[in-house]
């Protein structure tokens, strides 16, 4: 079967992000970009189903601008076989990016979808819900573990106080938390094989979805940051200012 | 206007977020019905009848709702909603999972996790793990909003006397079916929800020293955590990671015990009221933001800080 992948680029996880002076965003000037966590761990379970057997062909899409090709070929790297890159220099939106997903989907027609369950800059978590409501597709959100049987998938859910298990049919929507798997390393004969692996782009208006924002960013600021406090000599001192002073024990 | 709050439950008590996210809807303004989806889940309309400021509660109780299936409550949400100007349901992991299939069913925008009200389309969220707070405004005529329980102190839970209509609506995709489930089993709080929480770091060594841990979190009723660093290490397991790709939290007392406080782990707490830092070194990262820090080795600190606590608790 055919598993969809979708990843994002994102600001390297490791980056300390800072606001820009005039409060429109987040600087992303020269600095470190990658693909988004949770979307590596989706590339690794496409990936594992294809070592498995039971995944014959994966495809990898990014929504973004040209440099976003970077991820597909990590993507393709760590084992993926094709890409498709849907080109736009404008910020696109949950809503809009799950209606272009939509678009790849008709014509890929994939039987499982599999994207992350949310970035780590927009920190939405909507575009597999969203794509899933759009395709009438089922969704298993927050995946830990992910088994397929036939036509239907297992889905096993990280949810508030434990663990969720739902059966799905296929063609379906999973999207990824972090004990689904370890991601791997590409190694570099890998990277050098995904140079020649295919890639089409094409743009928002070939999908026919338009991608203008339904919601508009007027401040972005730092949070209220926190004040050193005081160094403590000892335990003691310690319990006696959380009890008598802070009073939270 | 008028805002439908979906209620979050277990089918039979009514979960304290809810009634964080109708005091995120008294601050919209406007009358506010609840809606109760679930099975047999009549003890759960009858504490949100009573929750202050609810106009109407509408119960829709079937199986088909038993298990929160996203499709299901999906449909039957986006049906309900579409005569209202706001939708509101807590941004737990049942809400993440439903309200953007509601959003894209009415095609409008989400806004996830809001910690604040500015105006009735107009709301405050932290984006980048909290690193940054954007204030975003919304244009579709029906805001479907996620609501981050601890940006909202709860209304009260009594005093309220709402009217109760059931809803004779099935909505059953028959996309999904539920299989089982699996409680977490331990009595300790989960991690996003506990008042305290110690987080252990790489300083921990290993696995088997996460008990000395354990030992003060059962003294104190707290949930344990990790750093990044200690889940790489393999010491424990990822579930147990709070930072910005693991679990945010935002607890009365944080207290990190050989943690040097990277980003990423600074991302996942530092919203937390009270943050305590044991580190041996003292030009670790974690005491720019500790309001208590105490540097020693952890491994003599951490036994006497069980004893200390027995005294006093």
């Amino acid at each position: 079967m055919k598993v969809l992948v979708a990843v994002k680029r994102v600001i390297d996880y490791n980056v300390k992000v800072r606001v820009k002076p005039d409060n429109t965003g987040v600087d992303l000037a020269n600095v470190k970009m990658a693909m988004n966590p949770f979307c590596e761990i989706a590339v690794e379970e496409a990936v594992r189903l294809k070592e498995k057997g039971v995944a014959s062909e994966i495809v990898v899409v990014s929504i973004g601008p040209k440099a976003s090709q970077e991820q597909i070929r990590t993507a393709l790297a760590l084992g993926a076989d094709r890409g498709i890159h849907v080109e736009t220099d404008e910020e696109v939106q949950s809503l809009e990016a799950a209606k272009l997903l939509k678009a790849v989907v008709e014509k890929e027609e994939p039987k499982l979808v599999i994207l992350g369950k949310q970035s780590i800059d927009s920190d939405n978590n909507q575009t597999g819900q969203m794509l899933a409501a759009l395709t009438g597709m089922g969704q298993g959100t927050f995946a830990s573990e992910v088994v397929i049987e036939d036509d239907k998938v297992n889905v096993t859910r990280e949810v508030d106080g434990g663990l969720m298990t739902l059966s799905l049919s296929l063609p379906a929507v999973v999207t990824t938390d972090l004990r689904l798997n370890e991601p791997r390393y590409a190694s570099l004969p890998n990277i050098m094989k995904a140079k020649k692996k295919p890639l089409d782009a094409m743009s928002p208006a070939d999908l026919g979805v338009d991608v203008a924002p339904r919601l508009s960013t007027l401040k972005v600021e730092a949070p209220a940051g926190r004040q050193a406090g005081v160094k403590v000599e000892d335990v003691a001192e310690l319990v006696d200012k959380l009890k008598n002073e802070a009073k939270v024990i | 206007m008028s805002i439908l709050v979906i209620a979050e439950h277990d089918n039979s008590s009514l979960k304290q977020a809810t009634l964080s996210v109708v005091a995120a809807a008294k601050a919209i303004g406007g009358d506010i019905d609840v809606l109760v989806a679930g099975e047999n889940c009549g003890a759960v309309a009858e504490a949100a009848a009573k929750a202050e400021g609810v106009a109407k509660v509408l119960v829709a109780d079937n199986a088909a709702y038993g298990h929160f299936l996203g499709e299901n409550l999906g449909d039957l949400v986006a049906e309900q909603g579409k005569n209202y100007s706001h939708i509101l349901a807590a941004a737990g992991t049942t809400g993440k999972d439903f309200m953007p299939r509601v959003a894209a069913l009415l095609d409008v925008a989400q806004v996830s996790d809001i910690i604040r009200v500015e105006s009735e389309d107009t709301f405050v969220r932290p984006i980048y793990a909290g690193n940054a707070i954007a204030t975003v405004k919304a244009s579709d005529s029906i805001k479907v909003v996620t609501v981050r329980p601890t940006g909202f102190d709860p209304v009260a839970g009594e005093g309220g006397s709402a009217s109760v209509e059931q809803l004779d609506v099935v909505k059953d995709a028959g996309l999904s079916s539920f299989v089982s489930e699996q409680k977490a089993e331990s009595d300790r709080p989960d991690l996003a929800s506990a008042g305290i929480v110690i987080s252990g770091g790489r300083g921990m060594q290993n696995g088997d020293n996460f008990k000395m841990l354990e030992q003060v979190a059962d003294l104190l009723g707290a949930g344990i955590g990790a750093s990044r660093a200690a889940v790489d290490a393999g010491f424990v397991p990822n579930d147990m990671q709070v930072g910005q790709t693991g679990k945010i939290v935002a607890p009365q007392l944080y207290i990190a015990v050989g943690i040097s406080g990277a980003i990423q782990h600074l991302a996942g707490m530092s919203d937390s009221k009270v943050i305590v830092a044991i580190n041996k070194d003292e030009e670790a990262p974690i005491f720019q933001v500790a309001d208590y820090g105490l540097v020693a080795d952890l491994f003599e600190a951490v036994p006497q800080l069980e004893e200390e606590l027995k005294k006093v608790l």
